[in-house]
């Protein structure tokens, strides 16, 4: 089962319409030439290897991170104040925040890099964090790695530090080159390779032990834009077939497209902690309308915070619906030419939450 | 416990051979070379310009007709040979060997019995040609005694060695304690100080926080700790290979008439690796975790002139007791963690007994516990601005 979801999940990162079946091997994207280029087989295969050893961990927990009232003060100031998260396995969970907001101490005080001053954390039901080290894979945001070692030494050394044999975490490190397009680079010390090629060793030693959760701190961050598609697609290939993926962002748009449920946090306390639904539901919906006439009785009908003029209008949709509101123009005579109900985007119920814009560049950089 | 051990030696190895197999880890294995060729050097010139070693002296103690044949007879061959060929003969009275080679002055060999029947008592300071000289001695006595007639054969020289002298045993043991300590000292001088930059590169490319995401802040410092041992011990290795084939062709003798350690030479070395391995990490725990606290090679630069001063008191607290083994000096030296391996190597040299190593090791060890505990505690509350005494005494109780 996990295979078949990861096919899906593969498809879907690689703009597939349709899922492929294992039989259709052979097609890959790494051609000759083209650099930082996931070859699907290779993850393919790891991926499935990652599913058969992640279902041999029986009798888990089904919440993968459980945070209650966590407070970390830093020289007398509260950086995180009584944050509490709880993130199901098996999902996708964003934690939002401008910057300064917390989030990276946060996540470390989940990871056990930092003890809270109050409040508790679990990893899978483990209270001491780093006893359930094997099982995390963590991409911190200041990206780390030794300039002299090699890539597949400095994968290999990720995983033993993660429990996995030298030799295991070589051969699994030469598996993830290789199907990354990083082969040829295998041996050269990490400081001739480009950043984009550093990170995305520094991330391939993030997944090379197969972790069962995966903690990101803003992980697209330093990324071009195919890069953070890539990057998507592999949270979602990891993701399908078992793992549990916690990230922050202060990017909306990611969080939009990836997250089930999503923590908002601002100034160190949680804002909103839910769904991405449940948040864009918190504001209610936008309707523009273009009547045909431009003045008549019927503007009376049209609701108090009505703005507009030209015939174009824009009002907030009125709790009752939008159909008394129809009734009453077209029996007025107004004409309804257009007319379109906008939900409020993630980024609107961000602004709406933290009561502070994000840099509006990091969403649009992102639109595409 | 298992854990914290695995840990450690996957960041253990990752230093070790990242260091061991670089190409500047041949300078520094040849950087304490240099001092030890410039000294061969410089001592071999300034041997050749202080002349010939002094005379060894050997007591007379023979009838007075073999006496004085003896007497003539050298200074007959020394007129012809030069005098700094031969050992000084000394006429003594009474004919106890031990009892003159034990005594107030510092003979090398003793000669006893007659021309027809001679007998040479050896000390341990007795150079190797001291019998080939006095029997050439003896054979030209004989030979000009029994002239116009048949020449005698050449003669056969009994020996025996006896102990050195109480005096002369400890004088030459208290030398040796002196001497382990230096060449510790030193080795700890050249060696613990790079604890203190351990931690820069992993702050500087921010690898700490990926360790302290995997493994606990101890097994980091434990590993980091052990990497640098490792890395030491090759060095050392290589330094001493190499420092005993040099000294073992330039001076052939020099061990065979060296003073033997108190505890014997096997046990001595034994103890001075394992005075050395508790000494560079007692040491190195406590720079590991004030280095830890450095934000840049600036601040170790800084850091380094004290740390060196702090060696230079152990050494000296630890050499103030040296020739006083029993007094309180000497066992304050011992007691205190930081200097009890100098002080423990020189009583190594100086008394027999075995049992208070062991005591000194254990309690070595117990120290190093808590200052790799206080140094990790250190670093997580200042660097990682986490955990409290709640912590770290929750940590102990649970390793």
């Amino acid at each position: 089962m996990p295979s078949v979801l990861l096919q899906t999940a593969l498809c879907v990162a690689e703009g597939w319409e349709q899922p492929l079946s294992l039989e259709q091997g052979g097609w890959h994207r790494g051609e000759k030439g083209r650099k930082n280029v996931w070859n699907r087989n290779s993850l393919l295969a790891f991926a499935i290897d990652g599913a058969a050893d992640r279902e041999r961990d029986t009798g888990m927990s089904d919440i993968a991170v459980e945070a209650h009232g966590l407070v970390k003060l830093f020289e007398g100031a509260r950086a995180v104040d009584g944050v509490s998260l709880s993130v199901p396995t098996g999902s996708i969970h964003g934690v939002l925040g401008p910057n300064g907001a917390g989030k990276t101490t946060t996540l470390r005080m989940l990871l056990g890099i930092i003890d809270p001053d109050e409040g508790w954390r679990a990893l899978f039901g483990e209270r001491d964090p780093l006893r359930a080290a094997s099982l995390i894979g963590y991409l911190p945001e200041e990206r780390g790695l030794y300039p002299s070692m090699t890539p597949r030494d400095a994968i290999g050394f990720l995983g033993a530090l993660r429990g996995l044999s030298q030799a295991e975490g070589r051969r699994r490190a030469m598996e993830l080159l290789e199907g990354a397009g990083l082969g040829e680079v295998a041996m050269r010390p990490i400081r001739t390779l480009s950043k984009g090629q550093a990170q995305t060793v520094q991330l391939l030693g993030t997944i090379v032990h197969k972790p069962r959760l995966l903690v990101l701190d803003e992980p697209f961050s330093g990324l071009d834009a195919i890069n953070q598609q890539r990057l998507e697609g592999l949270i979602r290939a990891e993701v399908a077939e078992g793992a549990t993926v916690l990230f922050s962002t202060h990017v909306i748009a990611h969080a939009e497209r990836l997250c089930e449920r999503i923590t908002v946090i601002a100034r160190g306390g949680v804002r909103f902690d839910g769904s991405v639904a449940e948040a864009r539901d918190r504001l209610p919906s936008r309707v523009q309308l273009r009547t045909r006439r431009d003045d008549g009785p019927w503007r009376a009908s049209l609701p108090a915070d009505t703005t507009g003029r030209d015939r174009e209008w824009r009002f907030t949709l009125p709790l009752t619906g939008i159909e008394p509101v129809l009734e009453a123009l077209i029996a007025g005579g107004a004409g309804i030419e257009a007319l379109q109900i906008e939900r409020p985007s993630l980024h609107e119920a961000f602004v709406d939450l933290v009561g502070e814009p994000v840099d509006p560049s990091d969403d649009e950089e992102l639109a595409a | 416990m298992r854990r914290l051990i695995a840990s450690a030696w996957v960041i253990a190895r990752r230093d070790y051979t990242a260091t061991v197999f670089s190409r500047i880890f041949l300078l520094f294995l040849l950087g304490p070379l240099f001092p030890i060729l410039f000294g061969i050097v410089f001592g071999a010139i300034g041997s050749n310009s202080e002349g010939p070693p002094p005379r060894p002296v050997v007591a007379v103690a023979t009838d007075p007709a073999s006496t004085g044949a003896l007497l003539a007879a050298r200074a007959k061959l020394a007129s012809r040979l030069g005098d700094d060929a031969l050992p000084d003969l000394v006429a003594a009275s009474g004919g106890d060997a031990p009892r003159l080679l034990q005594g107030q002055v510092s003979y090398a060999a003793v000669l006893t019995g007659s021309l027809a029947d001679p007998h040479i008592t050896l000390s341990g300071r007795a150079p190797g040609s001291t019998v080939d000289d006095l029997s050439l001695l003896l054979d030209t006595a004989r030979a000009t005694a029994a002239l116009g007639r048949s020449a005698p054969p050449p003669v056969a020289l009994p020996e025996r060695r006896v102990a050195a002298s109480p005096a002369d045993e400890t004088h030459d043991r208290v030398a040796l304690a002196r001497a382990g300590q230096t060449a510790l000292f030193f080795l700890i001088v050249l060696l613990a100080g790079m604890s203190l930059s351990t931690f820069i590169e992993e702050k500087s490319n921010k690898v700490i926080e990926v360790l302290a995401a995997a493994v606990p802040v101890d097994a980091i410092f434990l590993g980091k700790l052990a990497g640098m041992l490792a890395i030491s011990l090759t060095g050392v290795a290589v330094w001493g290979v190499m420092g005993v084939g040099v000294v073992l062709t330039l001076f052939p003798t020099l061990f065979a008439h060296a003073a033997v350690p108190a505890v014997g030479w096997p046990a001595f070395v034994a103890l001075a690796l394992l005075y050395f391995v508790a000494s560079y990490l007692l040491l190195g725990a406590v720079f590991l975790g004030l280095g830890s606290q450095a934000g840049s090679p600036r601040e170790i630069q800084v850091l380094a002139m004290p740390a060196t001063m702090i060696q230079l008191l152990l050494f000296g607290f630890a050499s103030a007791g040296v020739a006083h083994p029993e007094g309180w000096v000497a066992k304050a030296a011992a007691i205190f963690p930081w200097s009890s391996p100098l002080a423990m190597l020189a009583r190594a040299a100086e008394r027999p007994a075995l049992w208070p190593h062991l005591l000194a090791l254990g309690w070595q060890i117990v120290w190093l516990v808590l200052a790799l505990r206080a140094a990790a505690g250190l670093f997580r509350r200042a660097v990682l601005k986490s955990g409290g005494g709640r912590r770290w005494w929750r940590s102990a109780a649970r390793a």
